[in-house]
């Protein structure tokens, strides 16, 4: 694997190769010094265009636990804003020789677009509303820690799908693991054509009780303005997940941050059904496996490395001597 | 008066002898192998192949080896940047782009940087055609000022100074009631109303056809009732109003239906496709190249198949390019940033033979007779294969296979759909007012 730009890209067994080296990875996060050297010396790039506390911070610890140096480059208060282009930014930030670049932007397309421009590996963190395969990767791996495994799960994917990322990578991500996938949500609001996907449509909830994993979306309050739906208030009567929607035996995911008392109550988002935290949770680990995955994998590197990967669960302290030390000069 | 509407630079009247040729004028009723002789910029005679002798030291001789000649083809809407956009096009690249693909004319659209709203503004854009263009240009002006929809042109001034006819082109007239004035103010000054059809309310931030790959890529889509609504109420109005309306690039089976109801009922009415929707659907989006970001987006198969068949019967009357060129860093971005448009006059012909006409899906004749029938629908002169007539021709040769941009393009710009792509149908030679305007760079001639 050379870069992670769309689910489309990955099958059942890069998915399975992805998560079980996350739940490997899972370990490091319990340790006293959470870190081990597998990309030591490695530079990871967060290129972020939009605004993102979670994500950007996720992918930061996740190359921090692999001991790879992170950059952050925000879009705002940089160069992008004195009007400099995608292209040139990319090629600028390219000078400082990154292996990976993990990109947010706005605009579908726009991480294979960069893929194209520079030799670093690419990592998708959501290109507009195409997709973000990091966090249908974490979805997964969240449900495998719940359910064991997930194939025939019934999953309902609830509210605005149109404008959502996270909708589209994990109708692609849930089924190629086996599950049924049913998105569910005002009709202003599910894309024409989405069926297409392999996903049933509905538009209520009256359903929703045949569901093993009900997926809120997160309902952006700029879509009023947009008059994507009446109000906010016949929106949570009608799609809201609350204790009364919600069974006993059913997980509740959400890819955050919640609006509580909108898409979801809060004694939904308290209950023991929820597992919110254990999402944020998983995104470190299920990044640091897709670095991984990309820069010492077995696929090869972005760099063009081809020595296999040194085990990436040997701790080390900081500091302590390398394994792989300089060479001494040899006499000519 | 007709004459005068067209614009273009000095030329310098042909003396050729095109020998043994397919001579094909489908409203002539011609398709034979002729000698073809060219004096002064006018065809001089047409007679059996290998009739005429030698020809005189001045004229060229040309084997024609039996390939096609063709009236020199009509490109009613083109976009040709100037003023204000150079760097994208001018009125020389853009009209050696014409000449290169085999047309012998275009109409411009007036959405420049300024606009074309004015008299003076429309005269000097002609003086300068007058200077520059190597194919004769119409000019489109606007039927709004500044295209902002609020208040109607001074058209008769605008036609008085030789506007073409009227173009809001790359906006719709959004308010039924400002183009029910255009078109009753049209009794008095007369001009053919082109029209972009599309609901901005229905388009909003779209970017391609709604359906599977919108909804697959998470793009916003345009549904294709955005356009297909404009064109019924927009000939509905033109039915009532007796106007002269012409809708431009369609590009759904819908918007075909409504036309061809429209025309049944008596409306005056006519309309237009462009080679990329006649050949491409939104498949050709999955991979997000901006050269397949164009307004109206690229439909699905049903739609462009029942665009096939329209053009096929007549119910589409011509073939547009709508060439839209765009500098490189325009093109150059994330697809939902890119401008909309594809450049088309160098492939038009090429493209069309190789998709439709090699796999049986439409007449060579029937292509040739569309992709000149768009003079007459602006009430200029058609290009005509007879004794006395200009020359305006185009010889092709079917055969020679290209890859489309594999010698770069004479557009300043390179933003086309069908860059790449092996294509048959090579434009060797083209006259367009009586003139040599282009020659294939590698076409060996036989000179007497």
């Amino acid at each position: 694997m050379n870069h992670l730009l769309t689910m489309e890209d990955l099958d059942r067994e890069a998915i399975e190769r992805i998560v079980g080296q996350a739940e490997r990875f899972a370990e490091v996060s319990d340790r006293e010094i959470k870190k081990v050297p597998a990309l030591r010396g490695r530079m990871v790039l967060n290129l972020f265009y939009e605004a993102s506390t979670r994500t950007r911070s996720s992918f930061e610890l996740a190359a921090k636990r692999l001991s790879a140096d992170v950059v952050n480059f925000a879009a705002s208060g940089s160069s992008v804003e004195k009007g400099e282009s995608l292209k040139d930014t990319v090629l600028t930030l390219s000078a400082h020789r990154p292996d990976a670049i993990v990109l947010r932007t706005p605009w579908a397309g726009a991480a294979e677009l960069v893929s194209r421009w520079c030799g670093a590996a690419i990592v998708n963190a959501g290109d507009g509303k195409h997709e973000h395969p990091t966090q249908a990767l974490l979805d997964v791996y969240t449900l495998r820690q719940r359910l064991g495994e997930i194939d025939d799960a019934s999953i309902w994917i609830v509210g605005d799908v149109a404008h959502s990322r996270v909708a589209r990578s994990n109708i692609i991500a849930f089924q190629r693991m086996g599950a049924r996938v049913t998105v569910a949500g005002p009709p202003t609001l599910i894309p024409r054509g989405i069926e297409t996907l392999g996903c049933d449509v509905r538009y209520t909830l009256d359903e929703l009780e045949s569901a093993d994993v009900v997926y809120a979306l997160r309902m952006q309050r700029e879509r009023m303005n947009e008059t994507w739906v009446p109000s906010l208030r016949e929106y949570a009567a009608w799609y809201q997940i609350n204790g009364r929607r919600l069974q006993p035996q059913q997980v509740l995911m959400h890819p955050g941050p919640v609006n509580r008392g909108i898409e979801l109550s809060g004694e939904a988002v308290d209950s023991p059904q929820a597992v919110i935290a254990a999402q944020v949770e998983a995104g470190v680990v299920v990044r640091m496996a897709v670095l991984y995955e990309l820069l010492a994998g077995s696929a090869g590197s972005g760099t063009g490395s081809t020595a296999a990967p040194a085990d990436p669960m040997a701790a080390r302290v900081e500091g302590a001597p390398a394994d792989d030390p300089l060479p001494e000069p040899q006499p000519a | 008066m007709a004459g005068q509407l067209l614009s273009h630079g000095p030329v310098e009247p042909a003396q050729l002898l095109l020998r043994d040729v397919r001579v094909l004028d489908p409203r002539m009723g011609l398709d034979a192998r002729r000698d073809v002789l060219v004096r002064d910029g006018k065809i001089a005679a047409l007679a059996e192949a290998g009739s005429l002798g030698e020809p005189l030291q001045e004229i060229e001789l040309v084997d024609g080896r039996g390939r096609l000649l063709a009236p020199a083809f009509f490109d009613p809407h083109v976009h040709l940047r100037s003023p204000g956009q150079e760097h994208k096009e001018d009125l020389r690249s853009g009209t050696r782009a014409a000449a290169a693909g085999g047309f012998g004319g275009v109409i411009a659209m007036p959405n420049t940087d300024p606009v074309i709203d004015s008299a003076p503004l429309l005269g000097s854009l002609r003086e300068a055609a007058a200077r520059e263009a190597c194919v004769p240009v119409g000019f489109m002006a606007a039927i709004t000022r500044g295209q902002r929809g609020e208040e109607l042109t001074e058209m008769a001034h605008l036609r008085a100074e030789g506007a073409v006819g009227f173009s809001d082109d790359g906006l719709p007239v959004a308010s039924a009631g400002m183009l029910r004035k255009a078109m009753q103010y049209q009794r008095l000054c007369g001009g053919v109303l082109s029209l972009h059809e599309e609901d901005p309310t229905l388009s909003r931030d779209g970017c391609m056809r709604e359906g599977a790959v919108s909804a697959a890529l998470g793009i916003g889509g345009i549904p294709s009732v955005s356009e297909s609504t404009m064109v019924a109420r927009d000939a509905e109005l033109a039915l009532y109003e007796s106007a002269r309306a012409h809708f431009q690039h369609l590009s759904c089976a819908a918007s075909v239906a409504s036309v061809e109801r429209a025309k049944a009922d008596g409306a005056r009415v006519s309309c237009e496709v462009t080679p990329h929707h006649l050949l491409l659907t939104d498949e050709s989006v999955r991979e997000l190249d901006t050269r397949m970001k164009m307004n109206p987006p690229l439909a699905g198969e049903q739609d462009r198949r029942a665009l096939v068949q329209a053009l096929r019967s007549g119910a589409i009357d011509c073939v547009a390019s709508d060439h839209a060129p765009h500098a490189r860093e325009e093109k150059e971005v994330p697809f939902e940033q890119a401008p909309m448009g594809t450049t088309g006059l160098e492939t038009a012909f090429p493209a069309l033979y190789t998709g439709l006409v090699l796999n049986g899906e439409l007449a060579l004749d029937t292509l040739i007779e569309r992709m000149t029938a768009g003079a007459a629908l602006f009430e200029l002169p058609t290009a005509t294969i007879a004794p006395g007539e200009p020359a305006n021709l185009t010889l092709i040769d079917l055969d020679a296979e290209l890859i489309a941009g594999e010698h770069g393009w004479e557009s300043r710009s390179e933003n086309c759909c069908f860059a790449g792509r092996r294509l048959r149908g090579r434009v060797l030679l083209t006259l367009a007012a009586g003139g040599v305007v282009y020659r294939e760079p590698v076409f060996s001639v036989v000179a007497a």
